[in-house]
């Protein structure tokens, strides 16, 4: 028995152990970085020991830079993405799920094709566009370019997720006389809340991490936290504990978030690949 | 009287049925309007724009070239230089990402305590921002102060620092290695959900035959998986032949042109020259030599679809 234990650990446990130290250690390092004073960091590097360790980086980060304007300006963006890319799905998916219709395949099709484009397609062209319409370094156009990712996203993932829900259910509600969008708003929408969820917080992540359209299309005006923390780099010698700060703190609510919900987040993400 | 009231009851039920019928792209509209609007139109002006010897803030001395900037691009030796990296960008990280993810979704598929807690915190590199991502291992590979050279020469691997992100002949693998880093979680993930898919009763029936540990995976957990392997793998394919954020705040392209993939090629031309056009062209080739692995992955997707 207990020869056993000894082999799972040898045999489990710390390869096991070795690889969640490869996933955790640059991150980990960070935040060694962020609690290191920039004084010590210039004179002997970061600190491993708690007597060395201080806030100092992340006091100046709130004292000195404008970083919790820039966390509002990616939370404005990334709540409002979660929101237009949700309200345009959910109908959306209900139609790919409860209808067979002409066109059907092509319209799914559609979605899913454009999850593939190279982001960098369509930077260039919305860039000319929205300059056209006065909404470069706004909130409501980096919102516009976030949705390109989300929507088809939230529109696949929905329709698995409606797909999942009997449609003896809605038949049911139906035949007691209830419209189809009662049956949606009152049947379907309740039983798909903890999907519709889970989606909205990975479109949250999704935008919040973005960075390539938030360069180009922001970056004065609307500078979100990931613009921001590249510019925390020092004018003449890169500031590694303040950028180190930065970093843990812009990571923060997505990390976060995404731990919360992995469980029910993978189940959906992992369907689809699944059964292929 | 009673014709009317009846002629009203049809138009009724036909109106009914015409609706019922219409109702799914009705549900459809706002969907397909907004992503018309927002993808399939900027799209189009792309492939207009690769025609146009377009400089931005210029705007007036724009003019149609025709297949002029295809033509330029064939010549630019920076193109092909471009397009080798990104063979190798995705040639290297994928298999890597998807060997890592295999290894560690075959842990995590054995019986041990922390087995929940394991598989959470494996998830990190996945949820972090990119630009985080580059920014932190651009720290560790720091050369004057970074970890990774403090380490190395710690364990004598090295004599003397290694300069990972200034050197040409380095910089690409050291960015491969931080994106496999960013990567393999995704790979372990899926193919943990792939093993948990195989019935035991394959395995218990395999030991009963007498076969070795070995066979069992290269006869029932391969084959068991293979359909996520290549899905997972495809999706990854494009995922990281798209991916140029990492590369772009790691090097920006440097040293010289030694990290420049086609993507980044097209948005540093656009960004730093506001050489639109070329830009642009430059992404369509990229789109198009994609599009192989995109119609791969596309018809595996619908024909689940069908089902």
């Amino acid at each position: 028995m207990k020869q056993s234990a000894l082999r799972r650990i040898i045999t489990t446990d710390l390869p096991v152990l070795l690889i969640v130290l490869f996933a955790m250690a640059p991150f980990a390092w960070m935040i060694l970085t962020s609690l290191t004073p920039t004084a010590v960091l210039n004179a002997t590097g970061v600190s491993l020991s708690p007597l060395g360790w201080s806030l100092d980086n992340y006091v100046r980060l709130i004292e000195q830079t404008s970083f919790l304007k820039n966390m509002l300006d990616s939370l404005i963006i990334a709540a409002g993405t979660v929101v237009v890319g949700l309200i345009v799905s959910v109908t959306a998916a209900y139609a790919f799920s409860r209808f067979r219709f002409p066109g059907r395949k092509l319209l799914m099709l559609q979605f899913l094709l454009i999850n593939m484009f190279p982001i960098v397609l369509l930077i260039l062209p919305l860039f000319v566009l929205m300059r056209r319409f006065n909404i470069l370094d706004t909130h409501f156009g980096l919102i516009l370019a976030n949705a390109t990712v989300a929507i088809p996203f939230a529109v696949w993932m929905l329709t698995s997720y409606i797909g999942a829900i009997p449609k003896s259910l809605d038949e049911a509600a139906m035949t007691d006389g209830c419209s189809r969008l009662t049956a949606l708003r009152r049947i379907v929408l309740p039983l798909t809340m903890p999907g519709i969820i889970s989606t909205g917080i990975y479109i949250f992540i999704t935008a919040w991490n973005e960075y390539l359209y938030a360069l180009t299309l922001g970056g004065r005006n609307v500078r979100p936290v990931t613009v921001a923390i590249q510019t925390l780099i020092g004018e003449y010698q890169i500031e590694w504990g303040l950028l180190a700060a930065g970093a843990v703190v812009g990571a923060m609510p997505a990390t976060i978030l995404f731990l919360l919900v992995q469980r029910r987040l993978i189940g959906g993400l992992t369907q689809g690949a699944v059964k292929g | 009287m009673s014709r009317s009231n009846h002629s009203t009851v049809e138009r009724r039920t036909l109106f009914r049925w015409h609706s019922e019928r219409l109702l799914p792209y009705w549900l459809l509209a706002p969907a397909v309007v907004v992503t018309l609007v927002i993808v399939f139109m900027p799209m189009v002006q792309a492939v207009f724009t690769s025609f146009y010897d377009l400089i931005l803030f210029r705007p007036n001395a724009s003019k149609f070239v025709g297949f002029g900037n295809y033509v330029k691009l064939f010549n630019d030796p920076v193109f092909w230089t471009a397009l080798w990296n990104t063979v190798i960008w995705i040639g290297l990280t994928v298999p890597l990402q998807m060997g890592l993810g295999l290894v560690a979704a075959l842990l995590l598929n054995r019986e041990f305590p922390w087995r929940g807690l394991a598989r959470a915190l494996i998830i990190i590199p996945w949820a972090l921002p990119s630009v985080v991502i580059a920014l932190m291992w651009r720290w560790i590979y720091d050369p004057n102060t970074g970890v990774l050279n403090d380490i190395l020469i710690y364990l004598s691997i090295v004599q003397s620092a290694v300069p990972w992100l200034a050197d040409p002949n380095v910089a690409i693998y050291a960015i491969i290695a931080t994106l496999t880093w960013q990567g393999f979680p995704f790979f372990a993930v899926m193919i943990l959900a792939g093993l948990q898919g195989i019935p035991r009763s394959q395995y218990e029936a395999a030991s009963i035959d007498g076969a070795s540990t070995w066979r069992q995976f290269v006869h029932i957990t391969l084959p068991g998986i293979a359909p996520v392997l290549a899905t997972a793998g495809l999706l990854r394919v494009i995922w990281v032949a798209n991916s140029m954020d990492v590369i772009f705040v790691m090097t920006g392209g440097g040293p010289g042109y030694a990290t420049h993939t086609l993507p980044l090629y097209a948005f540093i031309k656009a960004r730093q020259n506001l050489d639109f056009g070329y830009g642009t062209a430059i992404a369509v080739t990229f789109t198009i030599l994609l599009g192989a692995f995109v119609v791969l992955y596309l018809s595996r997707t619908m024909r689940e679809v069908e089902r």
